[in-house]
């Protein structure tokens, strides 16, 4: 059966492909060094139009009207600069509202595109431009760790890394933020309130990662300014080990957090990266797999939830759980020492 | 239903699903097409695959394991038509359901008229609702235009008009479509389906023909009191079928390999369903709903005449989070028969959202899975029957109409731990009123005998005989206004080796009657204080003969709507009670 993977990596190659989801500018160069926070693109995603009805405001009919534009499609034109005119007695003109660029100009009416900031595409990790792909985007290649999140609140940011995690799956208290962590990205077990969100975003912080936070702070947590990553899932989950171990290895060092959320049809998902020097040969890491014995995985739902282990065996056919449902099994060794079986469905191969 | 066999191909039905992509076999037995086998695997749509044609192999060699039957021949490729040595399949038929659901606009005359129709023809796929656009939309063109790029739309349907009757107020409605089709990058123009005033195709094509991909249908509304969806949903499931194919790699083989019949999962759903309206009993309607990951598909169908709901919003895992929205306080947590507090089941939804794939392993999360399943249902139904026609008899405007037979799939149901559960969950999720059989798609095989029909309407007529689905009983669900205990029905079942049980029913209660799987008996009811039983009238009883399920013969005497006590503890000892009377 197929097996999902994710990445808790000490050191790797990191390639990203970062696209606009529509034609537009690629503003960094190839071999450019990025940080997270870089635009790399731009685009145009939903502009702000004005069709203005130059043949009403100059009192003509469209052929007549057509006559007295003096804008082109194309052109930008600045608030106040004549579209149309002058007309009559009164000398007559249609200017422009706002600036922008005149899309079409005929037919008696104008439509214009209005001037607004454009989106803004960051590069999300580290690294260096390895590749433009076209007028849509870049590859961006890195080596360092690399750890793989199951939920984010779309921020992209970086900072210093101060472990706060005690244990896997202590809470994180208001009173442990202090101003000294303004600026820093922060490790933290577990969050179940909503005032250790609202001290950290008046820090403010530069990313919080935690290995599980209880879901009443969701909403809270989407509107943070700061990227939010999640490890492991919503509820009291400890986080799992091989993240702990790697991030509580890394305190004091430069981490960047792309929190992207999850999504199945674009290879997207939260995402923290350290930055490390490595050997010239580092390779990518599989991105496919297939369950088989001897694999790390990580155990997604109840009563294991956040657990890693080694698969022991894939069983045989179909298997009755306790709770009567039969579906195909592994007996996954867990790092206590402990056999468990676990529903394939629920876990994930960590590579 | 026997049909003499005019058609000896043998039959490969592809379904691929949001989670699972499943391959089924259909040929000749005995000189009768049966249903042979299945395999399936995880779709592989999304990341790191990104192409749906690695799932389908996987289920077919899954398929070949199961059958011993080649498929796949040497060059890898499926073996189309077979060989002499019995390799291969003579036909393909396909259905899919997997990728996000499209994403629309919907644009007609009048709010409740034309644009009424729109709304039920886009519910009838995979589909979400992002923006209306009518008359009465107070809106300027441009900022109808800019709200068509920020959604930037894979379709745009449009009706509006009669047949002979507005045309310039339907063409000033495109205005703001061409426009922003002309300012939309090539490729990511939507697809436009008009189902309007159709002398105005000529003036539609000319508005936008140079700038979108624009298919035509007959008009949904041919008259204000007209509603013809029907020839509409055959051209939306090929626009479907349009934009799938430019989305998600795979698409495009799939459908040569189904000869470009290829349809949405639901579409085949609904075939069946409104098929199987003909030859049942006239009287009443059939049912069917699917409880998938990502959508619930509810498809009732009225002699001949279909209602499709398809609800993107409501599936098992991604959109789970919503079903606290659209649930009335506590309406989900109502049917827990374990104490477990709501932020637990909050964390389970959003859980579930992040890993939707994944099993409940523990009682806690199957019960939690199952509370869902039955919302959801629940709210499918509710959602759907509003367009029912008037004429479908129902007790009460909340009450199921009269459904017989009711089909279900879907993992919660078919991989229920028991038929006992999947019965439970469809009795509450459902409540159905008077006397129905219910009947579990456990292979998912509806759908593809939908898309079957188009061009071998033996296979899918002589596949759909009812041993083909496991039936889980005849159920008869009794409305009374009687109080909690009194008696409100005399039960007496005779089997044909003359042995007779009898049964005096009381409100509320819920019973069941040994009768093994298949076998026939004669059921007499007598209702008391007035109670209904589906025989025609309130208080009117008779005979009828019934078939055996996995679980017999069910009485449902629980009430409609069912009423569950506001006290958790007396609600969880109820749902307890009624658990041990089905032996859960």
């Amino acid at each position: 059966m197929l097996a999902p993977v994710s990445h808790i990596l000490p050191l790797t190659l990191i390639r990203r492909e970062r696209l606009l989801p529509i034609p537009g500018r690629v503003v960094v160069r190839k071999g450019q060094k990025v940080s997270a926070t870089d635009v790399v693109a731009e685009a145009r995603l939903a502009p702000e139009h004005m069709l203005l009805d130059i043949a009403r405001s100059l009192g003509l009919s469209r052929e007549k009207a057509d006559q007295h534009i003096v804008c082109k499609a194309g052109s930008p034109v600045a608030q106040g600069d004549v579209l149309a005119g002058p007309v009559g007695f009164t000398q007559r003109l249609v200017r422009a509202p706002r600036s922008g660029k005149v899309i079409v100009a005929g037919d008696g009416q104008v439509l214009m595109e209005l001037d607004a900031p454009p989106y803004e595409l960051r590069a999300g990790l580290p690294g260096i431009v390895s590749e433009l792909v076209g007028d849509r985007g870049v590859v961006i290649e890195t080596t360092g760790a690399l750890i793989q999140g199951v939920w984010g609140n779309g921020r992209i940011d970086f900072g210093l890394m101060y472990v706060l995690a005690r244990s896997p799956d202590d809470a994180l208290s208001p009173d442990q933020l202090d101003v000294s962590m303004r600026g820093s990205v922060i490790l933290a077990s577990h969050c179940a309130s909503a005032e250790v969100l609202k001290a950290a975003g008046e820090l403010p912080l530069r990313g919080l990662i935690l290995g599980s936070m209880d879901s009443s702070l969701y909403s809270m947590a989407v509107k943070m300014r700061f990227p939010i990553i999640i490890l492991d899932g919503f509820g009291h989950i400890p986080m799992n080990s091989s993240a702990f171990k790697l991030l509580t290895s890394n305190n004091r060092r430069e981490v960047s957090l792309n929190a992207e959320p999850r999504d199945r049809y674009r290879e997207a998902r939260p995402e923290i990266v350290i930055e490390l020097p490595a050997p010239e040969h580092v390779s990518a890491p599989r991105e496919t797999d297939i369950f088989s014995p001897n694999q790390v995985v990580r155990i997604l739902r109840p009563p294991y939830e956040g657990k890693v282990g080694v698969l022991i065996k894939v069983r045989s056919g179909r298997t009755s759980l306790p709770n009567g449902i039969l579906t195909q099994v592994a007996d996954v060794k867990l790092e206590n020492g402990e056999t468990v079986i676990v529903p394939l469905a629920n876990m994930e191969v960590l590579a | 239903m026997a049909t003499s066999l005019i058609d000896a191909d043998s039959l490969l039905a592809i379904d691929v699903g949001s989670i699972n992509t499943r391959a089924s076999l259909f040929d000749v037995v005995d000189g009768s097409y049966r249903f042979l086998a299945s395999g399936s695997a995880l779709t592989t749509a999304h990341a790191p695959y990104f192409d749906i044609g690695e799932g389908i192999r996987m289920a077919l060699d899954r398929l070949q394991v199961i059958t011993g039957r080649t498929l796949i021949g040497a060059d890898e490729q499926l073996i189309l038509p077979s060989r002499a040595d019995g390799s291969g399949v003579d036909k393909v038929c396909a259905t899919l359901s997997v990728g996000q659901p499209l994403k629309i606009v919907a644009v007609g005359l009048l709010e409740d008229v034309s644009l009424e129709s729109v709304r039920r023809l886009a519910s009838s796929t995979y589909a979400r609702l992002m923006d209306t656009i009518n008359l009465t939309d107070r809106r300027k063109t441009e900022t109808r235009m800019d709200t068509i790029l920020r959604i930037r739309p894979d379709l745009i349907l449009v009706a509006g008009g009669t047949e002979g009757g507005a045309s310039q107020s339907v063409l000033k409605l495109l205005e703001a479509i061409g426009l922003a089709c002309y300012l939309m990058p090539q490729e990511q123009r939507p697809d436009v389906l008009y189902a309007g005033n159709q002398e105005l195709k000529p003036q539609v094509q000319e508005a936008l023909g140079k700038l979108a991909n624009v298919t035509f249908a007959p008009n949904v509304r041919p008259t204000l009191t007209e509603e013809d969806l029907e020839p509409a949903t055959v051209h939306l499931a090929s626009v479907y079928r349009s934009v799938r194919s430019r989305k998600l790699t795979g698409v495009q083989e799939l459908d040569a390999w189904a000869g470009g019949g290829l349809i949405p999962t639901a579409t085949g759903f609904g075939r069946v369903i409104r098929f199987l309206s003909r030859v049942y009993d006239q009287s009443k309607g059939v049912l069917g709903i699917d409880v998938g990951a990502f959508s619930t598909t509810l498809a009732a169908a009225f002699s001949g005449e279909l209602f499709m709901g398809v609800h993107s919003q409501l599936g098992m895992s991604a959109n789970l989070t919503q079903v606290f929205d659209l649930s009335e306080d506590g309406e989900l947590m109502r049917w827990l028969h374990l104490p477990i507090p709501p932020d637990d089941v909050r964390d389970y939804l959003y859980n579930k959202s992040l890993f939707a794939g994944s099993l409940p392993a523990t009682a806690e999360d199957l019960d939690i899975e199952q509370a869902i399943a039955r919302q959801l249902m629940r709210l499918a139904l509710l959602k759907t029957s509003e367009g029912f026609p008037a004429r479908v008899f129902r007790y009460g405007p909340q009450l199921t109409p009269w459904f017989e037979p009711i089909f279900a799939s879907g993992a919660v149901i078919t991989q229920a731990p028991s038929p006992a559960h999947s019965l439970l969950m469809l009795l509450d999720g459902l409540q159905p009123t008077g006397v129905t059989t219910l009947a579990i798609d456990y292979n998912h095989i509806l759908p593809s005998l939908g898309a079957a029909a188009a061009t071998n309407p033996v296979l899918a007529v002589q596949v759909l005989e009812p041993n083909t689905f496991v039936s889980l009983g005849t159920v008869i669900s009794p409305v009374s206004e009687a109080k909690p205990g009194t008696p409100i029905l005399r039960v007496r079942m005779l089997q044909d080796d003359n042995s007779e049980t009898a049964l005096e029913i009381k409100q509320g209660s819920l019973e069941m009657l040994h009768l093994p799987i298949g076998k026939v008996a004669r059921l007499e009811l007598r209702p008391l204080q007035r109670t209904d039983v589906g025989m025609g009238a309130a208080g009117r009883g008779g005979g009828l003969r019934v078939v055996g399920g996995v679980l017999g013969v069910v009485i449902d005497a629980r009430g409609r709507p069912l009423r569950l006590p506001e006290d958790a503890v007396q609600r969880r000892e109820m749902i307890e009670k009624w658990r041990w009377a089905l032996g859960i």
